[in-house]
């Protein structure tokens, strides 16, 4: 197998995209999704077992359109990986047994890998991210923030092989599920990040006051002694607030600011979400931070990202949206970190973990 | 012929068998078995199993002439791992799949089975209509209607043992309801009443299929589509819920 220049299939179904990428290094060769989210939208939210059953038949045909996009057959592959976690148990049970089948079928190496930090090693494929680093390696000091349906965390990366540290997740719900049900609270179809960042822009931020989750000096403690939930979200008190607010024009017979709800919800989410990973980033000597999940794809994300960032001297990297969203060629590039650094395959023999911790980067 | 088939409809389990499709005198031999009593961790055991009953799977695997795997009705979860793995070989060894009903296995395994008096075989152990029935999980079977010749009468079904009325019925659904199915006047069959359909039983009935119609393409296998019976429990939200009351 080629050790400096590896070429790696990588796999993903945690969730409800079927992703199967190709990767040479640190050079994106194709990455091909197929996703369910249509499925999903008549209920408002991904259910797992709709998830599933669309992966099973998804597996095959996005294999082989991206063996065909990338011009390589699978003997040209040096190794496989997989997304063994975290995520949708059922659904992650699908990916894994394919990828199984294919590493036994074909005698190559495979990676259990896991989905948060490979949403980090995909910076390594995006060219504008390229451009800004040094010779395919990410920068030092460097921490990410992740932000989708199934997950909001920061994290602080010494290495992507071999040393990722999570310095802070949601306690409950992930932000872009608070999206989710918010957008249903105001009569917006799924997924309701687009819907709602798009009606955001015609409301004011500012009209309403919700609650910050997890802000009270009681969770958050000083730099010296931090509290229990410095650098934690929590957004499921955020979305009884908004029901409340809306029940209550309802109730007083005035009609719903729509425009003006959305846009002080949106606000209140990513106020928070940007100033505690500023925050971690400045207490815990991160100079560059990395944006990933779905949830990037948010204007007023980005701009508060920006912003913040840029006041704090601190470098902020966002991939191309569709590296961002969960995709296949992340596992493939974080699969080949792996390969490259000498890092031992999986056994044949690994269980799919749902909720895999980031320290965890390979089984 | 060659075959290896794969079933995870309960317990997961795989099989290489070797028969003559054009001799059915002679039996199918087995070449490779393998089985677990476990039916719960078919994603981490499978693999293993599958890559054991192999020298070399590389060099062995495509010279195969078709994967069997069933298509259930079983456990969701279990049951996909089981066919994504059968699909995923088929494609990369390039190997023709089919899918049997995984209750076909037991249906030929009860076919098989002579019926023992004071050790004295006396009779076929179905001589009439007789039913299949696997654990389907919450308080139902999955069950199907069998000829005394093995052959598919009725079923798929999911529901309650409650449904079955009148006939011997074998399989690990017989032995959890004997109780409900006694009162329907039913019979159950104590050897049978904690079996599961495997990978060797279905490599078997597969052969059966297949030599009786003298050739793979002939003997009406039916495609990898798995047979889940069950919608997914989910449902279209309904009017928003009040957070004020
Ligand atoms: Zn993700």
């Amino acid at each position: 197998m080629s050790q400096e220049n590896p070429l790696i299939l990588g796999i993903e179904s945690s969730c409800d995209e079927t992703g199967v990428g190709l990767v040479r290094g640190t050079e994106l060769l194709t990455n091909t999704v197929s996703s369910s989210m249509e499925e999903h939208v008549r209920f408002g939210g991904v259910i797992p077992e709709i998830a599933s059953r669309a992966h099973l038949d998804a597996f095959v045909p996005t294999l082989q359109q991206a063996l065909s996009d990338a011009g390589v057959t699978l003997e040209d592959v040096d190794a496989i990986a997989v997304t063994s976690g975290p995520g949708l148990a059922g659904a992650l049970m699908v990916g894994v047994s394919a990828a199984k089948a294919l590493a036994l079928a074909t005698g190559k190496p495979l990676y259990a890998i896991n989905h948060l930090v490979a949403h980090v090693g995909v910076g390594l494929l995006d060219e504008s991210i390229a451009a800004m680093t040094q010779g395919g390696q990410l920068p030092e000091n460097l921490g990410a923030l992740l932000v989708s349906g199934g997950h909001t965390e920061i994290l602080r990366v010494r290495s992507i092989a071999s040393d990722v540290e999570l310095l802070g997740a949601t306690i409950d719900d992930a932000a872009g599920e608070a999206f989710d049900k918010v957008a249903r609270l105001l009569g917006l179809n799924y997924p309701g990040g687009p819907a709602i960042d798009k009606l955001a822009r015609e409301g004011n931020a500012k009209a309403i006051r919700f609650p910050r989750g997890l802000t009270m000096p009681k969770y958050m403690g000083t730099a010296e002694a931090p509290g229990p939930h410095r650098y934690d979200f929590s957004f499921s008190g955020l979305k009884t607030a908004v029901a409340r607010c809306v029940e209550g024009y309802e109730a007083r017979g005035e009609e719903v600011p729509f425009a003006d709800v959305a846009a002080s919800f949106q606000e209140a989410v990513l106020d928070v979400i940007t100033a505690k990973a500023v925050l971690a980033c400045k207490e815990q000597g991160i100079t560059t931070l990395l944006l990933g999940g779905g949830v990037a794809a948010n204007s007023r994300l980005r701009e508060l990202a920006h912003q913040r960032c840029l006041a704090a001297g601190i470098t902020l990297l966002v991939p191309k949206f569709s590296l961002c969203t969960d995709n296949g060629a992340m596992v493939a590039a974080l699969g080949a970190q792996l390969v490259m650094n000498g890092v031992a395959p999986s056994d044949l023999a690994f269980a799919p973990d749902s909720s895999m911790p980031v320290t965890s980067i390979s089984l | 012929m060659r075959i290896l088939t794969i079933d995870t409809s309960a317990v997961a389990s795989a099989a290489i068998l070797d028969f003559d499709p054009s001799n059915p005198v002679k039996t199918a031999e087995v070449v490779a078995n393998f089985v677990t009593e476990d039916t719960r961790s078919h994603a981490e055991v499978l693999a293993p199993g599958v890559k054991s009953l192999f020298g070399d799977p590389i060099t062995e695997g495509p010279a195969l002439d078709a994967i069997v795997v069933g298509t259930g009705p079983g456990p969701f979860t279990g049951l996909r791992s089981g066919i994504a793995m059968a699909r995923t070989l088929s494609f990369t060894w390039g190997v023709p799949l089919y899918g049997m009903m995984s209750l076909d296995a037991l249906a030929h395994q009860v076919f098989d089975s002579p019926e023992y008096r004071n050790g004295v075989a006396v009779a076929p152990l179905a001589v009439r209509d007789f039913v299949i029935a696997t654990d389907a999980r919450r308080k139902e079977v999955y069950w199907a209607k069998y000829s005394a010749g093995a052959q598919l009468l009725d079923g798929p079904h999911v529901g309650p043992a409650d449904d079955i009325f009148g006939v011997q019925v074998f399989g690990a659904g017989a032995g959890l309801y004997e109780e409900v199915l006694t009162a329907n006047r039913c019979s159950v069959y104590e050897p049978f009443a904690q079996a599961q359909p495997t990978a060797l039983e279905l490599g078997r009935a597969a052969a059966r299929k297949i030599t009786a119609a003298g050739s793979l393409e002939a003997a009406g296998l039916l495609d990898s589509t798995p047979l889940y019976l069950r919608e997914s429990d989910a449902k279209v939200p309904g009017p928003r819920k009040r957070a004020l009351s």
